[in-house]
Formats: C-alpha cells, sequence, structure tokens
C-alpha cells in the first residue's frame, strides 16, 4: 500500500471543508480567521501534491505566493480585529450589525 | 512504506488539529490546533520532496503567524465565553450537512477532473530545494515576487494606518 496523490488531495479537500464548517459555525472572529487560514493550507498542501505529481516546480512556488498572501492578509485582518476591539470590546460578529438593513 | 505509516500518523494529527480548531471553546486551544495542523502539514510537504517549502511553512506559519495569533488572542483575552444564543436555528447541523456535501462535491469533481492516470506516484527528478524554487521564483516568476513585496509594503502600511489614524473616540461608537 504506496501512497498516492488521492490521499493528499483527499485530505485538502477534507482540511478546507473543515474550514468551512468552522467559518460557517462560530462568531468569534479569531476562530473564523484560523479557519480562513486552514483552508489557505489546505490549498496550499493541494499545490505542493500536484505540483509533485505533474513533475513540475511551479505548483511550489505558487505555494510560497500563498503563504506571502496569507502572511499578508494575517497583519491586516488581527489589525482589525484589534480596532474593533478597542472600540467595542468584543470579538463577536454578531454584534458587529451597524449596517444591518 | 516509511511513506504510508508518516503519512496516516500526521494526516489524522492535521484532521484532529482542525476539528479542535472549530470545536474548542478557549480560542487558545484553538491556536493550539492551528499549530498542530500547521506541522502535520509541513510533515507532508517533507514527504512531498517540497522541502524549503516545508522550511517555510514551519518558519512563518507555525512560528509568526501563530505568535502574532496568540498575541492577539492575549490581546483580546481569552476568558469571555462565547454567545451561542443568537443563531439561527439547526446552525450546527446545516452547518455539518454542509461541509460534509462540500467534500463531497470537491471528492466528485476532483475523481472527474483528474484524468492523468499516472500510477507512479510523482517523477524521482523533482526535489524542491531552495535552489530550484529560488530559479523559477527570480526566474520565470520575478514580477510576481516584485509585486509581493509591494503588497506586503502595503499590509505594513495599512496595519499602521490601523493603529494610529483613529479618529472616532470609543465613547462615541460604544454602544
Amino acid at each position: 500500500m504506496t501512497v498516492t496523490i488521492t490521499w493528499f488531495l483527499l485530505l485538502a479537500a477534507a482540511l478546507f471543508s473543515i474550514g468551512v464548517a468552522g467559518v460557517l459555525i462560530r462568531r468569534n472572529a479569531l476562530v473564523m480567521f484560523m479557519s480562513i487560514e486552514l483552508m489557505l493550507n489546505s490549498i496550499n498542501l493541494t499545490f505542493v501534491a500536484v505540483s509533485k505529481e505533474l513533475g513540475l516546480i511551479e505548483g511550489q512556488v505558487a505555494a510560497l505566493f500563498v503563504m506571502v498572501v496569507a502572511a499578508a492578509e494575517v497583519t491586516i485582518g488581527l489589525a482589525i480585529i484589534v480596532a474593533v476591539f478597542r472600540t467595542r470590546s468584543s470579538a463577536d460578529v454578531d454584534r458587529l450589525a451597524e449596517m444591518k438593513g | 512504506m516509511a511513506e504510508t505509516v508518516v503519512f496516516i500518523i500526521f494526516a489524522a494529527v492535521a484532521l484532529v488539529g482542525a476539528v479542535s480548531i472549530i470545536m474548542a471553546k478557549n480560542t487558545v486551544y484553538s491556536a493550539m490546533g492551528l499549530l498542530a495542523t500547521m506541522f502535520s502539514i509541513a510533515v507532508l510537504y517533507v514527504v512531498l520532496d517540497a522541502h524549503f517549502v516545508a522550511a517555510v511553512q514551519v518558519i512563518i506559519y507555525a512560528g509568526a503567524v501563530m505568535t502574532l495569533f496568540l498575541f492577539v488572542i492575549m490581546l483580546v483575552g481569552v476568558d469571555k465565553p462565547e454567545a451561542y444564543g443568537a443563531q439561527i436555528p439547526a446552525q450546527r447541523i446545516m452547518t455539518i450537512v454542509v461541509a460534509i456535501g462540500f467534500f463531497a462535491a470537491i471528492a466528485l469533481a476532483g475523481q472527474a477532473a483528474w484524468v492523468t492516470g499516472s500510477d507512479a506516484f510523482g517523477t524521482p527528478n523533482l526535489n524542491g530545494t531552495a535552489e530550484a524554487v529560488a530559479d523559477e521564483i527570480f526566474g520565470t516568476w520575478v514580477v510576481v515576487f516584485l509585486s509581493t513585496v509591494m503588497l506586503l509594503t502595503i499590509a505594513a502600511l495599512g496595519t499602521i494606518a490601523l493603529a494610529y489614524f483613529q479618529d472616532v473616540p470609543a465613547e462615541e461608537v460604544a454602544e
């Protein structure tokens, strides 16, 4: 029994689905943010697995660029969470309902 | 055989960590689950011969990003219980159904689209060393690399703007 690419792709799909569930089920902005990071990681796993399967290094380059974008996103996202927390003393997304029509 | 054992162990750790992110009541435990998942994914990168990406994964995600997360958890406060009251009825069950359906859809679509059908996994000459990756980044993708430099600079500027230029006093916004 050897590891094939299908195992990696199924693992990545499972991690992505868990991330989707996390964004839908939780109301804490930090945990939702961690779920988004989980989804980005699963996409990176897909990129690297396909890179190995096809023998192309471009998949790993794409994974590195995704990591850079994720790092920038974490910086801005956490800054927004801290800024919201400073004015409202809460990281609960349901309380941010001022723009509700 | 060793590959199979490593894959099974670390795939299990990754899945347990991922579930603990969304199930843990305490945000710190969520962060620990994310840390376990990121380390396991780094090990799986090594299995896939992506050594440089594995090193970057450990340094950036398990190092920098997780430190930032734990720092913000410390700022925001770890002991605030989450309000589960204001959710849509049956949100948990609906979410589980959506997640399982999403997984099934990805698996089916992947099965339909993945038609290369090579049975030997991977090509032996692919080795994701720093040199191989750098050749590609600074050769073919150098413009993309330079735009990520701009992106990171803009992200740093945006963070500074969010931290310093808050002209609305806290008393006016607070409910």
